[in-house]
């Protein structure tokens, strides 16, 4: 069980590593940048994606043991999703915070990648056993229920700041809406 | 006893090995030869220009893996991989329209229309990324003087060659093909508008769009249209393809101008490719003295 969650520390650190070795021997391609900002969106994504499928994985398949690795899971969504905001802050905008604040409400995409991290604040925050302890399950439960906002506006940020092959945003947008409906289903049930 | 069956001769019965593993080698080799022929093939004789610039040349690596060119896959670095075996020879050039004699010239003749310069241009993407590439051709008017184009003729019209088989993921570029498109007589007439047939010395890689493209360089990127298979003269402004996919982001137009912005992002800065820091985008991408007579009393605004 304790080395299960070493091996999960270690995979969801290995995109990083994988990138900053690829950067150490220049082959982050013509345009190193824009190359890690994609990386680090694409991880963002994926790890929240990875959090929702969580529950689901762990009832359809019966493995209860599952559930330990959702909050590291989410934690490392919050952590590319960090990496990417600074990314755009410092190598995109080099820390020009008016030009910043006119890119958050002009720019549609821009609020809803906004939108889909500053919501995965308090998330991580109240993410440990204390926090969980102090605000009683219920409200915990209640709060943690952002991710799902996460997850959409994230999916959105993707799909409208592509150019024209929207086939990527429009993967994770089903995985999604399927791990969504899924929960809609059974709590109907 | 066991009787064993034959069931049927096969190649390797017949063939000895060495020699189909041979014939597949010349097989490689030939059609290898069909498109490696045209693509990196040293250019004679080719004289500088007075029209380039002295900035510092974008390294080849990175002029021919970081490429824009959707019918061979919409990442940067897919071109380079997928059109390796795109077949460019041989290749022709259909002029039609508004000509006095259309015809279809093979890439040899438009080769030698006029003797091919060295030009070293800014080249500023839409995505407000920007290379300087030293392109080789000669100015498109040498061949619209050729083609004596009739007093109807105000646009001209081009179009890439498209062929799903040899462009199998052109199908989620999510772009209507075959690519097009189009420019005023006057600009088209410019002496900076090049018919591009080479860079670095060569001729140009398939992913930069061999074997003859166009380079408009105070426009953005996607203005140069690739691989011209068609050149039409028309009356009316023809249509381009990223304005039909989304006219609000694209216009006809598309000259560099960092006071409009793209609806998604700022065309302020750009960053040139190999440097940390990024660069005022400049008007025209810097040849306003030579082409902003051609847009005088013209709301760059509204025709952008």
């Amino acid at each position: 069980m304790r080395w299960g969650k070493v091996l999960a520390f270690t995979a969801g650190l290995a995109p990083l590593l994988y990138v900053a070795w690829l950067g150490f021997q220049q082959q982050l391609g013509a345009n190193p940048i824009e190359y890690i900002t994609h990386a680090t969106g694409d991880w963002t994504l994926r790890f929240l994606v990875l959090t929702l499928a969580v529950t689901p994985l762990r009832k359809i398949l019966g493995r209860p043991e599952l559930a330990q690795y959702r909050r590291m899971s989410g934690l490392f969504a919050f952590f590319y999703g960090c990496l990417h905001l600074l990314t755009y802050v410092w190598l995109d905008k080099f820390f020009d915070v008016a030009d910043i604040w006119k890119d958050v409400w002009k720019r549609p995409f821009i609020t809803m990648g906004m939108l889909s991290l500053v919501v995965m604040v308090p998330l991580a925050v109240t993410s440990t056993a204390g926090w969980i302890r102090r605000m009683g399950g219920q409200r915990w439960r209640l709060l943690h229920r952002l991710v799902y906002v996460s997850a959409v506006a994230g999916c959105i940020h993707y799909y409208w700041l592509v150019k024209s092959d929207v086939r990527l945003p429009v993967v994770y947008g089903a995985i999604t809406v399927l791990l969504l409906t899924w929960r809609v289903v059974n709590a109907k049930r | 006893m066991i009787i064993r069956v034959e069931k049927g001769l096969r190649y390797s019965d017949v063939t000895p090995r060495a020699d189909y593993v041979n014939r597949r080698r010349f097989l490689a080799g030939a059609i290898g030869l069909g498109s490696a022929a045209w693509a990196g093939t040293k250019l004679p004789g080719i004289t500088k220009s007075r029209l380039s610039t002295d900035e510092k040349m974008t390294p080849y690596q990175d002029v021919t893996t970081y490429n824009n060119y959707y019918e061979f896959g919409t990442a940067k670095d897919a071109p380079a991989v997928n059109a390796t075996a795109f077949r460019t020879s041989p290749w022709t050039v259909r002029i039609e329209g508004e000509v006095a004699k259309p015809q279809v010239l093979d890439l040899d003749a438009v080769m030698k229309m006029a003797p091919l310069e060295e030009r070293i241009y800014r080249h500023r993407c839409v995505e407000a990324w920007s290379m300087v590439v030293p392109w080789i051709g000669f100015p498109l008017a040498a061949l619209i003087q050729k083609m004596a184009p009739t007093s109807k003729a105000k646009y001209v019209a081009f179009e890439t060659f498209f062929d799903s088989k040899q462009m199998p993921r052109a199908q989620y570029g999510g772009l209507p093909f075959p690519y097009v498109e189009g420019l005023r007589m006057d600009e088209a007439m410019h002496p900076l508008t090049l018919l591009c047939v080479g860079l670095y010395g060569e001729t140009l890689p398939n992913q930069n769009g061999a074997p003859l493209r166009l380079v408009v360089p105070w426009k953005y990127g996607f203005k140069g249209i690739k691989s011209i298979a068609r050149i039409r003269f028309t009356e009316k402004m023809p249509p381009s393809t990223w304005n039909l996919a989304n006219a609000g982001e694209y216009g006809f137009y598309s000259n560099v101008n960092p006071s409009v912005d793209h609806p998604r992002w700022t065309q302020a800065k750009e960053r040139r490719i190999g440097e940390f820091f990024k660069r005022d985008t400049v008007m025209f991408n810097g040849y306003g003295d030579q082409v902003a007579g051609l847009y005088s009393g013209m709301d760059l605004r509204k025709n952008y």
